[in-house]
């Protein structure tokens, strides 16, 4: 049996060592953005005739392209990342590869503007802010009657809301952190996707923490003299089984997909595990025992 | 029993329409799936129209004409299924699916003439009236690329120089008229890609709906133009602002790789739930199983527009339906815990999950709402399957689930 009340201290110290290390890695080094939000554009390409890296650095410097990027991919092709080129341009630059090193098939490209990329930075921010803010007003309302039910002291449902977007807030910015890490050694960049896994740790922070919150709401109104802390300690430990099953059962998946999903969603998933694996920790060991405290400081 | 028939009649119709086994039935008809472009090869094409000399009242109007115009060249060029649309008010979206002539076609859209007709700006005189003809200042008109019927060669028969004739439609003749008669004895400059290629002078007030333009062409140039005018003019221009293209045998890679990943993620859902919760855990696998196929189903009739973030939206619900079916026993195993009867624990253990499931799916559907409200288009293919996953993984857990446990509770009651 976990004792949240007494060990507390312990989960908030892991927690904050690990956002403190995120928000230093994101202050350092940032998060490297890929060309969706930087602007500019990637081609991957599989020329017929045998090319060397080399040639074909060769042949893109004479075109003038600029500040670029070659790296070979595991099918014998290349990736060209090419930072200040224009959508408008890419055709072109097709045409005199083609020209310059003989015909090739093209796998993808990709090719953003830069007010595109500001634009979709700016909605991403957005989403994040509006989904937050939308969890706190829904959790609210849920568990509007919490509050009543808790004779010894109020809970107000607000103060639930609040202990839910602290954990979110806590499991993105570790996501975050991972990624910068990543991103300054290993080159991984952040794109659209990512923000789409942002959001879904997101929803699943919330899910997770909202099927713990709901066992404590109840234990509250099945035992209105209990103590609060004994009561969430108790509610706690009668979901344990349930979030480890669940989240074993997601990481199986989300495994799954990252070792046999090909390389276009690896990072993605990536991110949806780091954060499932952390929404699972604060669920229990950030949310509830922000409660307690919360509840015995008054 | 009448709620097993239906759980499975419901279940073999959807099995039929994945299977596309719906033949004998005498429905020759088949749902495939819609592949998006990540999948299926294509490109995606974002332009956006450069409207900063259309007053408000027409911008509307110039964008849906640009959409008709491009729409045109891109069916005349034989790619499968273009689909060509406007996104908010400058933007429209070119999505050109499949292999071939895609690097052509998007040539094509980028060969596309912006045609205008500017006058001398009123506001503007020139101070030099001796230079004012080489360098007036020009503003559009309301006379552009849109009111283009159709474009011809002629020969001038004093020359022999080719020219070439606009014929307007016929608002485009009211406007024309308009703008000759009020400009007569100035310049009425026709501009093609933003470049000056007649400047005539205004002799009278023109009505029949024709202009001609004279520049100094040879014949085959005259022959280009009047084909690129034929085959549609912008009445502003264009840029290419995203682009986005998918090769074949990629997409093809793609979906394999998916759906292996999914095969072995649900399989290995399945064998946890096996050894973890035994008998129950083939409840669950069958609810899981029916759950499947029934969201596939939906893929192919509504249809929704798969892609490889679309596909990550459906394995994640599968994440969310199995929890649903775990809070589930759970609850049941804690309510036997207590001492209460496999009846009263089944009851109880299922009505309590479900304030649990009900609210921590709400509160996804929630976030399901605003990221397909707000996302971008590859958000929002995510957003769609995750967001039919999540209503239907409720569905199962209050329909297929619960109904398969009841039966096991026959089945052991008279032990």
């Amino acid at each position: 049996m976990l004792r949240l009340a007494q060990n507390y201290k312990y989960f908030f110290l892991v927690s904050a060592v690990l956002s403190l290390a995120s928000i230093t890695f994101l202050a350092l080094w940032g998060l490297k953005l890929g060309i969706d939000f930087r602007g500019g554009t990637l081609l991957e390409v599989r020329f017929e005739n045998q090319v060397q890296a080399g040639r074909l650095e060769g042949a893109l410097r004479e075109i003038n392209a600029g500040e670029f990027l070659v790296q070979s991919t595991e099918n014998g092709g290349f990736l060209v990342k090419i930072a200040a080129l224009a959508p408008g341009a890419l055709q072109e630059l097709k045409q005199s590869l083609a020209d310059s090193l003989g015909d090739f098939s093209e796998e993808r490209s990709e090719s953003v503007g830069p007010i595109i990329g500001k634009e979709l930075l700016k909605r991403a921010y957005l989403q994040v802010v509006l989904v937050a803010a939308a969890i706190i007003l829904y959790i609210a309302y849920a568990f509007r009657r919490v509050a009543k039910s808790s004779k010894n002291n109020a809970l107000s449902s607000w103060k639930l809301g609040t202990a839910t977007v602290i954990a979110l807030i806590h499991d993105l910015l570790i996501t975050l952190g991972v990624f910068a890490l990543l991103g300054r050694f290993f080159g991984v960049e952040v794109d659209s996707l990512f923000v789409t896994a942002l959001l879904t740790i997101l929803g699943f922070s919330v899910h997770d923490t909202i099927v713990v919150f709901d066992r404590i709401r109840e234990n509250l109104q099945n035992h209105p003299h209990k103590e609060f802390s004994a009561l969430v300690n108790y509610s706690v430990n009668q979901t344990l089984s349930r979030s480890i099953n669940t989240s074993s059962t997601l990481v199986f998946v989300l495994l799954a997909m990252m070792l046999f999903g090909g390389s276009s969603t690896f990072f993605f998933i990536g991110a949806i595990l780091v954060g499932v694996i952390s929404g699972t920790y604060s669920s229990i060991f950030i949310a509830s025992p922000i409660l307690i405290l919360w509840q015995s400081k008054k | 029993m009448a709620r097993l028939a239906g759980i499975i009649l419901l279940a073999a119709f959807a099995a039929l329409v994945v299977f596309d086994s719906l033949g004998f039935a005498g429905l020759d008809k088949k749902f495939p799936y819609r592949l998006g472009l990540d999948l299926s090869g294509g490109a995606h094409l974002v332009y956006e129209g450069d409207l900063s000399n259309i007053p408000d009242d027409d911008k509307k109007d110039a964008m849906s004409s640009v959409r008709d115009v491009i729409e045109r060249r891109v069916n005349a060029f034989g790619v499968a299924e273009p689909i060509v649309q406007l996104s908010g008010e400058r933007r429209m979206i070119v999505e050109l699916a499949g292999i071939g002539n895609i690097d052509d076609a998007i040539n094509e859209i980028g060969l596309t003439p912006f045609l205008e007709f500017r006058v001398e700006d009123p506001d503007l005189p020139p101070e030099d009236e001796a230079a004012a003809p080489a360098n007036p200042q020009f503003i559009p008109s309301g006379l552009s690329g849109q009111h283009l019927r159709k474009a011809d060669i002629v020969f001038d028969p004093q020359s022999n120089q080719p020219q070439i004739t606009l014929d307007f439609t016929s608002e485009g003749r009211d406007r024309f008229a308009e703008i000759t008669r009020g400009n007569v004895g100035r310049v009425v400059a026709i501009f093609l890609d933003g470049e000056v290629i007649s400047a005539p002078v205004v002799q009278q007030e023109i009505k029949s709906g024709q202009a001609v333009i004279s520049g100094n062409f040879t014949v085959e140039d005259a022959k280009t133009l009047a084909r690129r005018l034929n085959a549609g003019a912008l009445p502003v221009p264009i840029q290419l602002i995203q682009q986005q293209t998918v090769g074949p045998s990629l997409g093809v890679s793609s979906i394999e790789k998916s759906f292996t990943a999914g095969i072995i993620g649900l399989a290995a859902v399945g064998i946890f739930m096996l050894i973890h919760y035994r008998g129950r855990g083939v409840v669950a696998v069958l609810a899981l199983l029916v759950y499947a196929i029934l969201n596939l189903a939906i893929f192919k009739l509504i249809p929704v527009t798969l892609t490889l973030a679309g596909i990550a939206g459906f394995i994640l619900s599968i994440g969310m339906a199995v929890d649903a079916n775990i809070l589930i026993f759970e609850r049941i195993t804690e309510e036997k815990r207590a001492g209460k009867s496999p009846a009263k624990s089944f009851r109880e253990g299922f009505a309590r999950a479900w304030a649990a499931i009900r609210d921590s799916n709400f509160s996804s559907l929630l976030t399901v709402f605003i990221l397909g409200y707000f996302g971008t288009s590859l958000i929002k293919g995510f957003a769609v399957t995750l967001g039919i996953g999540i209503v239907l993984s409720m569905f199962t857990a209050i329909t297929v689930s619960k109904t398969f446990m009841e039966l096991t509770l026959i089945r052991r009651r008279p032990e």
